[in-house]
């Protein structure tokens, strides 16, 4: 049998060009093993050889989304592999992100499967782990001792044709098979379970939504202390935070008591899920600040929160959404805010 | 209620001179049988086919399958409603030419009906490609409307069946089945000391061709009642809807409801059936909030400790779904659940439009979505170009050379939400 050709995606870190200094290197290419590439091959060993080891920075990845994606997908390419490696990304936000967006190229593309290791927490999971075979690893290169054989093991089953039906995460795709027994059995196999106390496995677990009963009205607004929150990205100008343009892991804390009225000077949008233009140019389109002071002026509102929240909804799990509005609700709690404008985009 | 039903099985179907059972084979007068089935002024021809399982054969599009049966004894005669009066059926003895089908095809009506293939791949995920077929290709006069030319091929099904059924009444059966369910306290305490199931069996009811017939009363009509399990395996419900044909359920489902059978064979031994409450899938909230309060209700007041809540089509009716489970569940009352799954080609998206955490046991049918080749077929009965307009297909889903590339959603019974075939679904 033939050995299977694997190409290895790895960032600018473990290609030993260096760390966040460097993590604007352009996508390239080198042939054979790079960096932990090697660990790789030997557990592969004469399973399958990596032919090549494309390599990008991982800030020049996620700010020239388009141009890297096409040329590391070119460059993999180039190899003809039957298998990709992205990876380990551990608990590297970037870097898990373009781990994942490489699967979804390669997955969408060039059809051939890709194995890859993250940390469950690493934003790149969920939005990417239905593109491959991801293995749980830990949240550093610690734990590349035990991530390279687990990953490899997957490459070995794929490289011999067989299927592989654990050690990486769940994909969370709906796969259709035909059962021992008929649907209407099943059902009755099930109640009988169920009515019996016993452990019954469902077939298809119902998501479960977070759903949030409206709160009575504000009875008199003119008491009222208001807070503003957003996912619609409003943060100040220049975005101190960094807080990203899709798939936000952090949300800003902003004072608004020198703000009565946002300029192209003080604010921008933050939001890469909209034409940001109109929201530049007068980010009170996103965030009312200026009608809410002069609310708050002409006494139309008791009194209004010093601080304003702001995240970006595009694309972030609900998993994030959730952490980041328990911390923002226990500040505004504190503070007696009685009610919230949330605006989103 | 008591009934029989005599199982006269049935090998092959042939056709002959006269409609006649003889060793296992269903004869049929083709010219009888058509004559018989296009006796309605707004039918302007029929025609019959066969098609046995194996054979590469594909119907398209299927509207409906109807089982050939007799009433032997007892009240009441087929179809109530529709070929027979309305008397109350379900007790006495009905013969049933088990392994035959009667398939109605012919012009599409709507966008929602489906494929059957005999054999190949497509012909796993349909309970029909194990049925000898005798398939009714049926055209009406060019004037109708639609749920006109819906309820012309319906009944023209209906007549089919009765007229082969009929080949079944002097012959003896190879196995007969019986089922009872005894008046509610009767019933009740015939089994003490078994936990009381009742099934809730929701019907397709949005209207525009998506209606169900209990005893020929659009179900859509209906505030939900109790029926003995025993009625509908006698005929009591009717399909009479175009939605999509993988879980819409044809006559011949309703006819061997799977539910029902499944939880007779617990009945006695680790359940007492208690009967079913039948509802329905209407549009409007006011009619959903209706039947849903009132579908709990009927399970309460019947003193059910469980019940099995099955679904017809998807989308709206999930809405159905939930809010039975909510208010059954809500009683104290446990549920298990059946529907199919709409996760998208990938099988990445939500499956339901709807969902309550209350739906803890739930069964599925498969997802809909997924895509999958069927080849060529040396016959194809009907007319393979709906492949690109039936729910499920898209333009260009028949290929040059015959072959369909589609949604299993096209084929007739694939994620029946009866239970009535073998396809789930699991996350990968």
């Amino acid at each position: 049998m033939s050995k299977a050709r694997v190409v290895h995606y790895i960032n600018q870190f473990y290609a030993g060009i260096g760390g966040e200094e460097k993590a604007d290197t352009p996508p390239e290419k080198r042939d054979g093993t790079v960096g932990p590439g090697m660990a790789f091959q030997t557990a592969l060993k004469d399973v399958a050889d990596i032919v090549g080891t494309v390599i990008c920075g991982d800030s020049y990845f996620n700010e020239h989304l388009e141009e890297s994606s096409a040329k590391v997908l070119e460059y993999i390419k180039s190899y003809d592999p039957q298998i990709v490696i992205v990876g380990p990304g551990f608990n590297a936000g970037r870097y898990g992100m373009a781990c994942g967006t490489v699967a979804q190229l390669v997955d969408e593309n060039l059809h051939i499967p890709v194995v890859g290791g993250l940390y469950p927490e690493n934003p790149g999971c969920e939005m990417y782990k239905r593109y491959g075979y991801f293995v749980e690893v830990g949240n550093s290169a610690t734990s590349m001792r035990t991530a390279v054989p687990a990953m490899a093991a997957i490459v070995k089953k794929l490289a011999a044709g067989e299927e592989v039906t654990e050690g990486f995460m769940e994909k969370g795709l709906r796969k259709n098979y035909f059962a021992e027994k008929r649907g209407s059995r099943r059902a009755v196999d099930m109640l009988l379970k169920k009515i019996a106390g016993e452990e019954f496995v469902t077939e298809y677990p119902m998501p479960v939504f977070d759903r949030v009963d409206p709160q009575p009205a504000i009875k008199d607004i003119t008491k009222a202390r208001i807070a503003l929150v957003s996912s619609g990205g409003p943060v100040p100008k220049g975005n101190p935070d960094h807080i990203e343009s899709s798939s936000a892991s952090k949300f800003g804390k902003y004072s608004l008591v020198d703000i009565d009225d946002f300029t192209p000077e003080n604010g921008e949008t933050a939001h890469g899920g909209y034409d940001p233009v109109y929201a530049n140019l007068d980010l009170d389109r996103v965030l009312p600040v200026d009608v809410i002071k002069e609310m708050l002026k002409a006494g139309e509102i008791g009194s209004l929160h010093d601080y304003w929240y702001a995240t970006v909804g595009n694309g972030t799990s609900v998993a994030n959404a959730k952490a980041f509005a328990t911390q923002i609700a226990e500040d505004l709690i504190a503070d007696h805010v009685n009610g919230v404008i949330l605006t989103s985009t | 209620m008591r009934l029989e039903l005599g199982d006269i099985l049935i090998k092959d179907v042939q056709f002959g001179a006269k409609t006649e059972v003889k060793d296992g084979v269903l004869f049929v007068d083709k010219d009888a049988l058509a004559k018989i089935a296009g006796d309605d002024e707004r039918i302007k021809s029929v025609e019959v086919f066969l098609a046995r399982p194996g054979e590469s054969v594909r119907i398209i599009p299927v509207k409906d399958v109807v089982e050939p049966r007799v009433k032997v004894e007892g009240p009441g005669g087929l179809f109530p409603g529709f070929i027979a009066g309305v008397e109350q059926v379900g007790s006495g003895r009905t013969n049933v030419l088990k392994g035959a089908a009667v398939v109605t095809t012919g012009k599409i009506v709507g966008f929602q009906e489906g494929i059957i293939d005999m054999s190949g791949p497509g012909a796993q995920y349909t309970p029909f490609s194990k049925t000898c077929n005798v398939v009714v290709k049926v055209e009406p006069i060019d004037t109708l409307k639609q749920h006109e030319h819906e309820v012309v091929v319906r009944l023209a099904g209906f007549r089919a069946a009765t007229y082969l059924g009929e080949a079944g009444r002097d012959v003896k059966p190879d196995a007969v089945r019986a089922f009872e369910t005894k008046p509610l306290l009767e019933q009740a305490k015939q089994y003490p000391d078994l936990p009381k199931v009742v099934y809730a069996y929701m019907l397709q009811t949005q209207g525009l061709l998506h209606n169900t017939y209990f005893y020929g009363v659009d179900v859509r009509q209906i505030v939900p009642t109790f029926m003995y399990p025993t009625e509908v395996m006698d005929g009591a419900i009717t399909s009479g809807n175009c939605v999509s044909a993988c879980d819409k359920n044809p006559t011949y489902v309703h006819q061997n409801s799977p539910v029902i059978e499944d939880l007779y064979t617990e009945h006695g031994k680790t359940i007492n059936f208690l009967g079913c409450v039948v509802t329905n899938e209407n549009v409007t909230l006011a009619d959903k909030e209706r039947s849903s309060n009132m579908t709990a209700k009927l399970v309460e007041f019947l003193g059910a400790d469980a019940a099995i809540i099955s679904e017809e089509g998807f989308g709206n009716p999930d809405a159905d779904l939930v809010m039975n489970c909510n208010k059954i569940e809500k009683k104290g009352i446990k549920t298990t659940l059946i529907t199919d799954e709409y996760a998208g080609q990938d099988g990445g998206s939500q499956s339901l439009a709807d969902s309550t955490p209350l739906g803890d046991a739930c069964v599925t049918a498969g997802n809909a979505n997924e895509v999958i080749t069927l080849p060529v077929m040396k016959t194809v009965l009907g007319y393979p170009e709906v492949a690109n307009v039936i729910a499920g297909g898209w333009d260009g889903s028949l290929a040059a050379d015959g072959s369909i590339t589609a949604e299993i959603q096209v084929i007739t019974g694939a994620t029946n939400e009866l239970g009535f075939n073998y396809l789930t679904a699991k996350t990968i």
